[in-house]
């Protein structure tokens, strides 16, 4: 142990408290949730795997992404690039062995096969189960001060040399130890912000953006996001950043010692990693 | 090396709950449980909705600059019916709209009547269940005028429209409850961008439903019927696309 450090400070191989209950419950009906809902929206989008922006946005005017194939390849078109994705998006085969053309595979949607009601049906269901409990965890977060204490960055961690020093570290593979682990690093805060403040409210304002009773309602939902159609591809988008950060998210799990982590993510206790020996 | 098998173990693990949770999400797709769970969260969208909606809140129109440069149809684009042919042929002549089921008087009108009546005509937003929209201008006789001169009976609950075409034989319709069928933009159109409503897009006459999907707004519309309840029209889901496919009823979403 360091001898410079005060008598209670604890140090790698102590187990800390580090997951209050909401935290653990919010991330473990999410991790269903979010899942159910990226699924269901893949469905959705395969009965038009068109992107386009502005108000309106159909078959005869030209999309900035579009997902498709044919019976030789399939691939997704982002303005100019053209993107083979033989095999997974455009074409692929569904569990009797025959040829589809829709975008996204039934290995990664719900339901499995070509079903747009069902689709809805549960995103809409799901949908609920992300906004309402989302608005408890702000605020039992803000009570708690979860935001404030464990995610809000310190002055110093916003340095520039600071959040350059954990990008290195990151990318070395390097993980804080000790009593430094107990607290999040300068990009987990950001990443989790990030999730919480910008990525989720802007999934549930640009799905009701595109529900033309709440257009009639709130018109500012178009005009924030600049027309259905623009918040139906922002919407992807952001599904997309989602999905981007839940891979880099369990990559970083499994580094970082699955089982330390996925057990603190249940009971709350975090084994604190060793320091390195020299 | 325990560190090893612990990541492949939970890697194992992981793909498995996947899959479980992809052919589970099938079967309990089906489930009637699950199915009642997913009708109420439909009921609480639609209530929520209601609640944070003025009745009469106008969908957004646009202006003639806004307008879609190519309107796609969708759906059945030709009615089959022999019948609907021999009123294409002559124009719609001899056509003739029935208003019935709980009203006090009931209506039969020609397309010349309905369109000497007072007519709005709004540039509005058509939402596809699919997912793209196209901006087009809508002019037809306000479904409330037509309801009103009906007269509609204390028990009417909701209007359906009996349309002229059908998949596979069974014949197309739609239903709206009373707030919406009285709402300012509900109209019944007869002309779609400053011509008469082409067949592909309904001809004669197209309901707009300004704040639901597409699946709502029933085309080649024949005749409109007050109901107290949708139970015994159809196979009770008050829509054809309800009916066999499961698609919500309430569309605002």
């Amino acid at each position: 142990m360091d001898p410079g450090a005060p008598v209670d400070e604890p140090a790698g191989g102590d187990f800390v408290y580090r997951h209050r209950w909401p935290t653990r419950l919010w991330h473990w009906l999410n991790a269903l949730t979010v899942f159910v809902l990226l699924m269901s929206g893949f469905m959705i989008f395969n009965a038009h795997p068109r992107l386009y922006w502005g108000e309106y946005g159909a078959n005869a005017d030209t999309p900035w992404l579009q997902i498709g194939g044919d019976r030789e390849r399939g691939h997704i078109v982002i303005g100019p690039l053209d993107i083979p994705t033989t095999g997974v998006l455009g074409h692929w085969y569904d569990s009797n062995g025959n040829l589809q053309n829709r975008a996204f595979p039934g290995w990664a949607t719900i339901p499995g096969h070509y079903d747009l009601a069902g689709a809805r049906s549960w995103h809409f269901l799901f949908a609920w189960l992300l906004f309402i409990p989302g608005l408890l965890f702000w605020m039992i977060s803000f009570l708690n001060r979860h935001v404030q204490r464990d995610l809000a960055p310190k002055r110093h961690e916003l340095a520039p040399r600071h959040v350059w020093q954990d990008v290195k570290d990151h990318a070395r593979l390097r993980f804080p130890t000790g009593a430094k682990a107990r607290d999040y690093n300068v990009l987990q805060k950001f990443s989790y912000l990030s999730v919480i403040f910008l990525f989720l409210p802007l999934m549930v304002l640009t799905g009701l953006t595109m529900s033309p009773a709440m257009n009639a309602a709130w018109p500012w939902l178009l005009d924030l996001f600049g027309g259905r159609q623009s918040a139906r591809s922002i919407h992807f988008i952001v599904a997309m950043l989602l999905l981007g950060f839940i891979l880099v998210h369990l990559i970083m799990i499994v580094l970082a010692g699955p089982i330390n982590e996925i057990r603190s993510m249940i009971t709350g206790r975090y084994r604190l990693p060793k320091e390195k020996q020299r | 090396m325990t560190g090893r098998i612990t990541r492949r173990q939970a890697l194992v693990s992981l793909g498995a709950g996947g899959g479980l949770l992809l052919s589970g999400c099938d079967r309990i797709g089906r489930s009637a449980a699950f199915q009642t769970v997913q009708s109420g969260a439909q009921d609480l969208t639609m209530g929520m909705q209601r609640l944070v909606t003025d009745r009469n809140a106008l969908a957004p129109e646009f202006s003639p600059a806004d307008m879609s440069p190519f309107f796609r149809t969708n759906g059945n684009a030709m009615p089959r019916s022999p019948h609907y042919a021999a009123h294409l042929a002559s124009g719609f002549a001899d056509w003739r709209l029935v208003v019935d089921g709980l009203v006090r008087r009931p209506l039969s009108l020609s397309l010349a009547q309905i369109r000497r009546l007072p007519a709005r005509t709004q540039i509005t937003r058509h939402d596809c269940v699919e997912g793209w929209s196209a901006i087009g201008k809508w002019t037809g006789v306000p479904l409330k005028l037509l309801l009103d001169g009906a007269g509609l009976r204390p028990e009417a609950r909701y209007i359906v429209f009996h349309c002229a075409d059908d998949f596979r034989g069974v014949p197309y319709y739609e239903s709206i409850d009373l707030i919406d069928a009285f709402h300012p933009q509900t109209i019944l159109a007869w002309g779609m961008n400053d011509r008469i409503l082409p067949v592909g897009h309904g001809a004669p006459l197209r309901l707009r439903l300004e704040r639901q999907l597409g699946y709502k707004m029933a085309k080649f519309v024949m005749r409109v019927e007050a109901v107290a309840s949708l139970g015994r029209i159809g196979r009770g889901k008050g829509g054809y696309w309800e009916d066999v496919a499961g698609y919500q009823w309430y569309a605002g979403i």
